[in-house]
This record gives C-alpha cells, structure tokens and sequence, in this order.
C-alpha cells in the first residue's frame, strides 16, 4: 500500500516536472513564432503574448525577397547536412569498429590520439583550415563543408563507448566462422547493431551542421551556396536600411522547421531501434 | 602457425577501417593546426590592410597571455559552465531513469521526450538573440513579472553578474538538458533488463537499483556526457558574444576564452591567437585526460578488470 | 608485416608532405603581401594610361559593399544601367559589362573580412575577378585610404580633379575620404549632417510651444540643453534616451586623432572625458533613461515609441527615416527637427575605386554620376530621402517646401535644418583606428556609468579592449 502511493506520488512529481521544463522549452518557440508572425514595426512597439496577423507577410518577404535565396539556401543546408549526418556517423562508426575489433600494433596509439584531438576547439584551426581549402581550391565549394565530418572524435568517441556496452566480440568471431568478409560483417551486422548509436549521432550532427555559422561563413562567398545560418547573418547585417525583424523571426523559424521534422522522424527510429533491440549485453 | 597468420590479416583491417578518419583528420585539422602552433611563437599580426610579421618572437605570445586576464577569462568559463552543467545532468538523469522507468506511467512520453530536445535545434545565436530580447530591462519577462506583481521596478537582468551568468547558464541548461537525456536514456535501455529483473529479485528499490546498477553501467556514456560537455564549455561562445555584445559585461565578467580568442582572430592576430589556441589545447587535454581517467579506470568492484582479463584470455 | 610498414611509411609521408606544405604556404603569404603594395604602385601608375586610352575595358565590374543601397542608387541614377538580374547579384550596362554585387554583411566584421583577402589577391586575381569599386564607412574608411597600403586609388589617377569635378561637395566629406598626404581616394553621394528630433506634444506640455525655432533656442549649445534638461526632468520626462545617443557630437569634434599617423598611442581626448562626465552626470541626474544602454538595442528602439517619456533623439537624415519612423507607432506628425547643440556627422558610405581595377572608365563614369552629378544627387534626395552631397542642391532642397516637407515631421522640411549643419561641420581628424576605439570606449564605460565599475576599472577596461583589438597599440594615454 505504502509503496504503492509512494509511486503515485512520484508518478505525479515526475509529471509536474516535466510539465513545468516543457513549458520553459516550448515556451521560446512560441516567443519565436509570435515574433515570426509581427511587423517590424510591432516588434518595436514591445512584446505581445498573442500572435499578430502578419505571417504570411513575413513569409512572403522571406521567399520572395529576390537577394536572399531561401530555397535555395535551405536545399544546401540540407545538402550539407544530410551528407555531413551520413558520411561522419558511417566513418566514425567505422573508425570505432576498426579499433574495437582489431587488435593492431598502432591500435592503442590511434586511439590515445584520437582521445586528445577530441578537445580540439575548432576555432582554433580556422584561419589555417581556410588557407588549406584556398589552396586546394575548394574556396567557395560545398565540399570543406562535409568531408572534414570523416573525422569527428566525438561522434567516435561514442560510437566507441556504444560498441563497448553492447557488441560482443564473439558476435563477429561467429560471422568470420560463417565466413563472412569483413567489410560485410560490419556493413550487415555490426552498423545495425549500432542504429541506435548512429541515429542519435546522425540528428546530432545533422543539427550541428545545420546550425553551424563560424566555418561556413568563412568558405562560401557566392549568394547560390549560402547556407541558412548565412543568410540569416546577412539580413541581419542588412543594416538600417532593410531592417526587419520580423523577416529575421520568419527566417529562422524557417530554418528550424526541416530541422523539426527530421528530428521528429529520426526519434521514432531512435526509439524504435532501441526497443527492438539488437543489443543483448 | 594458421592463426597467427589470420591474425595479421584482421590487423591490416583495423588499419583499413581507420585509415579515412585519419586521412581526413591529417588534410583538414593537422595542417590547419601546425600552422596555428606555428604562428603562435610570431609576431604576426594586421593592422589595417597592412601584414606585419611573421617576426619570429619565441615565447613572447605565451609570457604576454599569462600576464592578461587570461586566467580570469579561464575562471568566468568554468563558473559559466558549471551553471549550465549541474542542473543539466542532475535533470537529464532524473529524467532518463523516469523515461525507462516503467511503473513510473508517464504519459505521453513521445511528446517530452520530443519537446525536452527541442531548443537543441535552435541556432545558438538566434535563442541567445530571443533572450536578449526577452530580458531586456523594458522586455516581456519584467513586464510579466510585474504584472504579478513580484518585482515593482524592472530588473537590470544583464546589467549585474550574477544575472547574466545565471542567463547564460540557463540557456546553457535549457539547450542541452534534452540531448543529455535522449543520450543517458539510450545508455540505460541498453542495459540488459535481466540486471534489473535479478536486482528487484534481490529486493533493490528504485534508488538503490539507479546508484549501483544503472549508474555503474553507464559510466561510457556518462564520461561521454561529461567529455564532451567540457569541450563544449571551453568552446563556449555564442551565447555570452550575442548576449553581452561581445564584451562580457559587466566589467568582463562573463567574457570566456573563445569570446576572448575570437577577439584576437578578429583582429587578425594569429600569433596571440596561435598561443592561446595552444594554451586552450593543453588545458582541455589535461581535463579530458583526468575525467577519462576518473571515469574509466576507477574499478571498484573489479569487475571490468576481469572482464578485460577474461577477454585477452579468450583472444589468445 | 610488411603491409604494417607500408601503411605506416604512407603515414608518415602524408603528415611530411603536410608539414612542408604548410611551411611553404606560410612563405607564400607573405610574399604575396609584399606583391600587393608593390604591384598595387605599378598598377596604379599604370592605370594612367589606361584611364588616357580607355580601349579594353574589363567585363565584368566587381563591386563590394554590405547591403543593397549602393546599388539601388547606381539604378536608379547611372543612365547605362540597362537591368538588374531578379536575385540582385548582376546588374547588366547597356554595352554588356557587367556589374557583379559581392555582398557581405557588415555585421561582426565579415564584410572588412572578405573584402581585405580580395584585395591581398588583387594582384594576383585574373582581369574579371579583380575588385574595381568598394565601399567604405566613416568609422573605417580611413583604413583604405591609407596612403600606403594604396588600395583606393587617387582620384586623379581615374582622371578625375577633385578640386573642380568634385567642388560642390561639402568639404568636410572630401577631406574624410582622403589619405594624410591630402590626396583624394574615394567620394560619397551622401553626407549625414545630424539633427535633433523631437516629440511635439512633449514639447508642449514641458515648454508651451513645438515651435522648432523656440525650441531650438532651448537646445542650442551644451549649457542651455542641460538646463531644459532640467524642466523636462520636472515633468518627468528624460531629454535623450541613451549616453549612447550624445556621443557622436563629441567623439566627431574631437582635436586631435585617436592615434597620430606613424604613432602606436592612443590618445582619449579632453572631449571625449567630457562625454564621459557629461553622460555620468546627467545619468545620475535622471536626463537619461537608465534602462536604455546603449543603442541599436530593443530597449532603444521601444524607446522611440509613443509610450516612451524621452524628449528627443539626435539622427541624420538616415536615422529619422529607417530608424525613428518605423520604431514610432503614433500618428505622423508628432515630432519635429531642429538644430543640434552641436553640429556633427554621422555615418556615411565612401565609394572607392579599387587600385588594379581592370575597369577604370566605368569606375570613373560611376563614381562621377553617383557622387558628383548635381541633379542625380537631388534625384536621389528625393527618392531616398538621403542628404545628399553636392551644397547648391542642398540649399536649393532646403527652400523647396513643396518636394521636400515631410509628414512625418508635420511639414517640416527637414533640409532647412540639415543644410546649415552640414556647411558647418568640421570633420575630426581620422585614424585607422577610429572604428575600434569608438565602440570599445562606449562599452567600457557603460559599466562605469551604471555603477557596475569604478571610474579607473573602466579606463583599464578600455586599455585591455583596445589592444586585444589592435596589438601594435603600445600605449593608451589620458588626458589631465
């Protein structure tokens, strides 16, 4: 009995605390979405809890401002960081297998090495980073936008820890007794092994990406290749003269909904992977 | 002799399998990164369009950083993200364990689940840039907290320390308490349920089962978390830049190393820069280096020794 | 074994190449930075003839600035204008060049960013991707005219003669626009005499009258201002809404260069301490709204609104139409301009030609019927409200009620007021160092002024900032 209302209680606690920060979270999307849907000049006027009547105003300043290429933009957006999501997730778990499955005279050195760039701000290498990719002529591309996510530490890191806690090593000796090559072992039966693993890097990542505004802003220079975060620095920069705020509001609430709707089919993977489970420990 | 030669067939694997990382580790950060560790002992410097240097100056970068507020900065980065972490774990963990916690019956889990994660997904700058709005001294959040009449005169919410550390923090907290979450919980559902079923057999409550079963088994993850949100903090800019202008104020209270590193690139300084970018390199070394250690090697119950034994003993 | 070996020679040549790669990178950078100033003297000598003969021209004029201003006068304006590509980026000449708009946001510096690498790779840069115009702002444009780093190209060098061409341009924005030795390197269209603005029915209330001439009387120089400060504190209202807001009518007249030419010391003038104490002190004596710090902020732009209890706010021409209109949410009507306690200026686009420009015929034709053309510049004033820079249409504008009286400001025309300010403005002296030292001082002492800091933390405050920013300063000196 006692423990029985004990759980109650905490059924109920644990409901109220979720309510309570659901609310903090959503509550800023909500900020943003009512600011999507004033003018400029209401925005200025202060704040209003309810929504304004200018949305589609706003979103057709947005698509058909003529300079600012949001299609566009948010196809490369997508473009880079679908590719970015998918190559960095296959290669880091590809990266983490090689490590974990093989035993290799560099093996530990490789990895101690890979745990000490872990920490590598990427700041740090910009300036240096940006006169590589000039002189290989990659200035202006899509391309130093993805390929350097082949080598993300942390996503390795993880996928390190993940293969840790749940692929038994007996599982690949038993595919190598049935004679299975070893890019297939890892290709059909370790990477689903790791769904779960690559599906929480993949959104990860993928948001990362989509978010990132430091190295793009230094490589893309030409209007057709600017990413979202780009271009909304550049209504932003557009200073007094065609300052609108609510176009701002607008752009990043377009900006985030393909975002959203990633997410929201990527989580029921997620979830699904791991209830399926394919891990036993 | 036959498995021996297997063996060294499997080792080139793993040299296969890790070559791509390391190819593009090597062309994309390595060079980059010589070239920063390089400039660092230059006088090189812009001023205007002019280059002046790279005059080879030794040590000189790393002894001028030491004696700046260097170490100050260093402070306002750790108290910034001690703010956002220690709430963000405490909750991711709490609400993890609810999330797999069946008997708990929380409804509608897809949807907290969904919605916890959700300021993840906003750009960085653009939630700071709402905030900023929101608690401006004439914004929505003082006009609402004197409407109920808790306060009677606005509050100067970024003009005093303390409040802009608790903002940033909170934006800290509110942005990467979900992904915590999402993480610990698929670190806790991939733990075996057979461990839980013997521990409630063995009379385990709720408690007892998450501090030396569920805790225990995710340490990987847990190392994870705290790994890369120490990273994350070091890297912290964003926020506190769009939030305080770039300054840090009050007083450059909240100005943190990148704010600071990022105003030396911004003034095309690649020596001072260079420097501190390897000071910033060995500092997060050392961190990661002690939280690895902490959280790996720390063994108490042996149990994961004699598993390592047990598997080079299967090996051989 | 051996295939162990293999892959770690394969290794260790990869990061060798690397490392030698980078080493000769680094050689190369700087000679090409040596190349620029040199061959930027060869080219720009050489471009005399080419102005001279004027035969091949380039086809494609790339130009560089941070929004689309320029450019929408350049339509609206340059008669060889034959269209515009519908996303903005190529504007089409009757003869089939083309102008390429580069774009890049001022914000955080990326547009000083990208345009500094063109012009390190100006020399090296094929014919069609050379930069032929760019822009510059009051704040930084003594950073391209610089006679030594000679990235603008003289006037005279396109052919054109400054002291007749360009005679009908108020002065002070030609000597902004030159280099220490008083050669001219760029021209604007537009000049921003500043004015101040303020709320008519405040007026009323306060002073029984929103008669500008009355008005001005009672903010004509510093003393008076501060004792209408005085009765507008008594009815409750604040006479500026931010420190923020006074600032250029100090830090524009101040004597002397925030850093002498061939000096690494910053010298704060005596003006700029009297901004300072000013600000200190009427913060403290409730002149000013607290809860407005700074500008360009939302509390700033609520500031503006109908519900705000600020007097007035000091803009151009620029800042009544893009700032003060769309943040006023009353009836037009309600505010009204007069003269400033102090003339000054504020803002300003500089147009450049680029030394090496392949271009320089176009570059002179545009830079002449955007800058210099009376009529184009009266056009423009009247389309876009800017003031423009030639003096006799301004005065002409300054008695034209009929094109230019304002609703906003109840019939004003603003250009009454504007014109007398700008003849009367004397431009500071210039450093490169303006831009950085403006921002940061006002930073460093917003702390001050709120009492978060004492008078000193601030001054070290402001040392740290500004040689973070600029490492050769050496030295910052106060002044007595």
């Amino acid at each position: 009995m006692n423990s029985k209302t004990l759980s109650a209680l905490r059924s109920i606690f644990a409901h109220v605390v979720l309510v309570i920060l659901s609310f903090m979270c959503l509550f800023f999307f909500y900020i943003l979405f009512v600011n999507a849907t004033r003018s400029h000049a209401d925005l200025q006027k202060g704040f209003s809890a309810l929504p304004g009547g200018y949305f589609w105003q706003n979103l057709k300043n947005v698509a058909n401002d003529g300079t600012f290429p949001m299609i566009r933009g948010i196809l490369n957006s997508l473009i880079v960081s679908g590719s970015c999501a998918a190559i960095c997730t296959y290669f880091s778990a590809l990266t983490a297998y090689g490590l974990y499955a093989y035993d290799f005279k560099l093996k530990k050195i490789a990895f101690t090495f890979i745990m000490a760039i872990l920490v590598m701000p990427t700041q740090v290498t910009a300036m240096g980073f940006l006169r590589l990719i000039t002189k290989m002529g990659m200035y202006d591309s899509l391309l130093p936008l993805i390929i350097p996510s082949i080598a993300s530490p942390a996503v390795f890191y993880f996928m390190y820890s993940y293969l840790q806690s749940s692929l038994p090593l007996s599982l690949v000796e038993a595919a190598r007794i049935d004679g299975s090559k070893e890019f297939r072992t890892f290709n059909q039966i370790v990477l689903p092994i790791m769904k779960p693993a690559i599906a929480v890097q993949a959104i990860f990542t993928f948001v990362g990406s989509w978010n990132n505004y430091f190295v793009p802003a230094l490589v893309i220079q030409s209007k057709d290749k600017m990413t979202v975060p780009i271009l909304i620095a550049t209504l932003r920069g557009a200073d007094y003269m065609n300052f609108d705020m609510g176009k701002i509001y607008m752009m990043i609430m377009v900006a985030i909904v393909p975002i959203i709707l990633v997410y929201l089919l990527l989580s029921k993977y997620i979830i699904a992977g791991v209830t399926l489970g394919g891990v036993k420990g | 002799m036959k498995p021996k030669r297997k063996k060294i067939d499997y080792a080139k694997w793993g040299y296969i399998f890790i070559f791509p990382f390391f190819a593009a580790f090597f062309i994309f950060s390595f060079i980059p990164l010589v070239d920063t560790i390089r400039y660092s002992f230059y006088e090189y410097y812009r001023s205007g369009i002019k280059e002046i240097g790279p005059n080879f100056v030794g040590m000189k970068n790393y002894v001028s950083l030491l004696q700046s507020d260097m170490l100050k900065y260093a402070g306002n980065t750790l108290i910034l993200w001690l703010i956002g972490f220690v709430p963000q774990i405490v909750i991711a963990l709490l609400l993890a364990q609810w999330f797999v916690d069946a008997r708990l019956k929380i409804h509608g889990k897809q949807f907290f689940k969904v919605v916890i994660y959700l300021p993840n997904l906003i750009m960085a700058s653009a939630f700071a840039m709402l905030f900023f709005t929101l608690f401006s001294t004439n914004g929505p959040m003082n006009s609402i907290l004197m409407s109920m009449g808790l306060t009677d005169h606005a509050i100067d919410f970024m003009g005093s320390v303390s409040g802009t550390r608790s903002l940033v923090g909170l934006m800290n907290f509110l942005m990467w308490f979900g992904n915590t979450t999402i993480m610990l919980m698929a670190a806790i559902m991939g733990i075996s349920p057979d461990i839980f079923e013997a521990s409630e057999l063995d009379g385990c409550n709720s408690t007892q089962r998450f501090f030396h079963i569920t805790l225990p088994l995710i340490r990987p993850i847990l190392a994870y978390t705290l790994i890369t949100s120490i990273i994350g903090g070091l890297q912290m800019f964003d926020v506190p830049q769009i939030l305080t202008n770039g300054q840090g104020n009050p007083d450059r209270t909240s100005m943190t190393l990148i704010m600071f590193l990022n105003s030396h690139l911004k003034s095309k300084n690649y020596g001072m820069a260079g420097s501190l970018s390897v000071y910033l390199f060995i500092v997060s070394g050392i961190l990661c280096f002690i939280v690895y250690r902490m959280t790996n090697d720390d063994d108490p119950d042996g149990s994961k020794a004699a598993a390592r034994k047990n598997r080079k003993a299967g090996r051989r | 074994m051996k295939k162990k070996l293999v892959s770690i020679v394969l290794m260790t040549a990869l990061a060798a190449g690397t490392l030698a790669g980078c080493g000769g990178q680094g050689g190369s950078d700087t000679g090409d930075s040596a190349n620029v100033q040199t061959g930027g003297d060869a080219q720009g000598s050489s471009s005399d003839a080419a102005v001279a003969t004027a035969t091949d021209e380039g086809k494609v004029i790339n130009i560089y600035c941070w929004n689309n201003e320029f450019r929408e006068r350049v339509e609206l304006v340059y008669p060889e204008v034959k269209e515009t590509s519908a996303d903005g980026t190529v504007t089409t000449l009757n003869d089939g060049t083309e102008i390429h708009w580069i774009i890049n946001p001022n914000q955080d510096g990326v547009y000083q960013q990208k345009l500094d690498e063109a012009l390190l790779n100006q020399a090296s840069a094929a014919a069609d991707d050379k930069v032929d115009i760019f822009l510059s702002e009051t704040d930084y444009v003594n950073k391209y005219t610089d006679a030594e780093a000679d990235v603008a190209m003289p006037l005279k060098d396109l052919g054109i003669n400054p002291g007749t061409d360009l005679a009908d341009q108020y002065s002070f924005t030609k000597i902004t626009a030159s280099d220490v030795n008083g050669v001219q390197r760029g021209s604007t269209w537009q000049c921003c005499p500043g004015l101040l603005v303020y709320r008519r029915d405040i007026a009323k209330e306060v002073f029984g009258t929103d008669d500008p001439e009355e008005i001005g009387a009672k903010v004509k120089d510093w003393d008076t201002i501060k004792a209408t400060a005085g009765e507008l504190k008594a009815k409750g209202y604040y006479t500026f809404s931010s420190y923020a807001d006074t600032f250029r009518l100090y830090g524009n007249s101040i004597d002397a260069p925030w850093v002498a030419p061939g000096e690494t010391t910053i010298k704060v003038d005596q003006k700029i301490m009297n901004w300072i104490n000013d600000s200190k002190e009427w913060l403290d004596a409730g002149y000013l709204d607290k809860t407005v710090k700074g500008q360009w902020n939302s509390d700033w732009n609520q500031a503006m609104g109908s519900s705000s209890k600020v007097f007035a706010f000091l803009f151009p021409a620029w800042g009544i139409d893009f700032t003060l209109k769309p943040n006023w949410d009353g009836e037009d009507g309600m505010w009204a301009v007069t003269n400033p306690p102090q003339e000054y200026n504020w803002g300003g686009s500089y147009v450049h030609a680029c030394t090496g420009t392949d271009n320089p015929q176009h570059v002179k034709d545009i830079i002449m019927s955007v800058t210099a053309d009376k009529d184009n510049l009266l056009k423009i004033s009247r389309e876009k409200t800017d003031f423009t820079n030639t003096q006799s249409s301004m005065r002409e504008a300054a008695t034209d009620d009929a094109n230019f009286s304002s609703d906003f400001l109840g019939g004003q025309n603003p250009f009454k007021y504007f014109a007398p300010v700008a003849e009367n403005i004397k431009i500071a002296p210039l450093s490169a160092y303006d831009q950085g030292c403006v921002e940061l001082i006002q930073n460093s002492f917003s702390d001050y002024f709120q009492g978060m800091v004492d008078f000193d933390k601030a001054k070290a405050n402001f040392e740290t900032a500004i040689i973070e920013r600029y490492p050769e300063i050496t030295a910052v000196q106060w002044p007595q």
